[in-house]
């Protein structure tokens, strides 16, 4: 790919990157949204969120791995339950990731 | 002053971000390495680009031999859901002009969206606030890819747990969001569509956008009918 197709490439990512990001911050303070649409966004963060993370904790290679070879699947445990007692998000992530490289082995070089 | 303070506040709240993408980055940086991209280009589209998942599935197609729609197609498929995080954050902003909403605008991925979504229906947040958290995860964005083009992987997946980093945030933000029951069945059953789409449609992008929504519309329906 020449230098000027990349630039080229790249313009258009971020084309089709930005507008999906920007329209609605743009157009949504001016439209008067019915009370069932609100509802339905209040709903939607956590949905989101779980969407994207049951996914890369239950299948981290696109494969499903439900057990306890899976360190994703068992450091979750403990993160949980740190993010439920605490509700420090800094608790849960350190928590998380010192459990995770505990189980991956990786310590040990 | 004030602003000053606000985005500084906004930058603290960043750091678990930051733990989860310059490991990221690198490995995006490494890759784009790899297939031939020299470092300005890799900076370019993770400046100006800057959505993760989408930049690592470009440079692999572009190492195939991919022409330049199907790039730019597959991009807008992969980050169409971002629609929804914009939608549901919107209400929760605090009121902008459309000069700063749209600088806003560049800064929403999964993590910031997660992350600002759950602090905004908390309390309120200062505009300055949020755009702290978009512009420390940008810059950590950008300078992981820059390092891991110029220099390699130098953080090997696994090492320090860096890989559970975002995991474990979006964990603790899905746990902060929920407050009642309802909220829990929703979580649970937009994860599982979610699980179970992917297994039934490997490789499609649009999975979790069309799991939250189902799982978003049947809360709505039960909420109402309740």
């Amino acid at each position: 790919m020449t230098q000027g197709k990349y630039v080229l490439l790249v313009l258009g990512m971020m084309a089709v990157t930005y507008v999906p990001r920007a329209t609605p911050l743009l157009l949504l303070p001016h439209i008067a949204l019915p009370d069932r649409v609100r509802r339905w966004l209040e709903f939607v963060p956590a949905a989101i969120m779980s969407a994207l993370v049951v996914p890369a904790l239950f299948a981290p290679a696109g494969q499903p791995a439900f057990g306890w070879h899976n360190p994703m699947l068992l450091a979750a445990v403990p993160t949980l339950l740190v993010a439920w007692r605490t509700r420090s998000l800094g608790g849960s992530v350190i928590v998380g990731m010192a459990v995770y490289w505990l189980l991956t082995g990786r310590w040990a070089g | 002053m004030r602003r000053l303070a606000n985005l500084r506040a906004g930058m603290r709240a960043a750091l678990p971000i930051v733990l989860g993408y310059v490991p990221i980055g690198l490995a995006f940086g490494a890759l784009a390495r790899q297939i031939g991209l020299s470092l300005w280009q890799i900076g370019l589209m993770s400046a100006i680009v800057y959505a993760g998942s989408s930049q690592f599935i470009a440079v692999s197609l572009l190492g195939a031999g991919a022409g330049l729609l199907t790039i730019v197609a597959t991009t807008f498929l992969v980050n169409l859901r971002h629609l929804l995080m914009s939608s549901a954050l919107s209400p929760h902003l605090p009121r902008l002009s459309n000069r700063f909403l749209s600088l806003l605008a560049y800064g929403v991925t999964d993590e910031t969206f997660a992350l600002n979504i759950t602090r905004l229906r908390a309390a309120p947040l200062p505009a300055f606030d949020i755009l702290g958290v978009h512009l420390t995860a940008q810059t950590a964005w950008l300078l992981g890819s820059l390092a891991g083009g110029l220099l390699g992987n130098l953080i090997p997946p696994g090492s320090f747990g860096v890989d559970f980093a975002l995991p474990a945030m979006f964990i603790c933000l899905i746990v902060l969001q929920v407050r009642h029951r309802l909220d829990v069945g929703v979580v649970v059953l937009a994860g599982g569509l979610s699980l179970a789409l992917m297994m039934v449609l490997p490789g499609s992008h649009y999975v979790a956008i069309v799991a939250a929504m189902a799982a978003a519309t049947i809360g709505v329906a039960i909420h109402d009918a309740g």
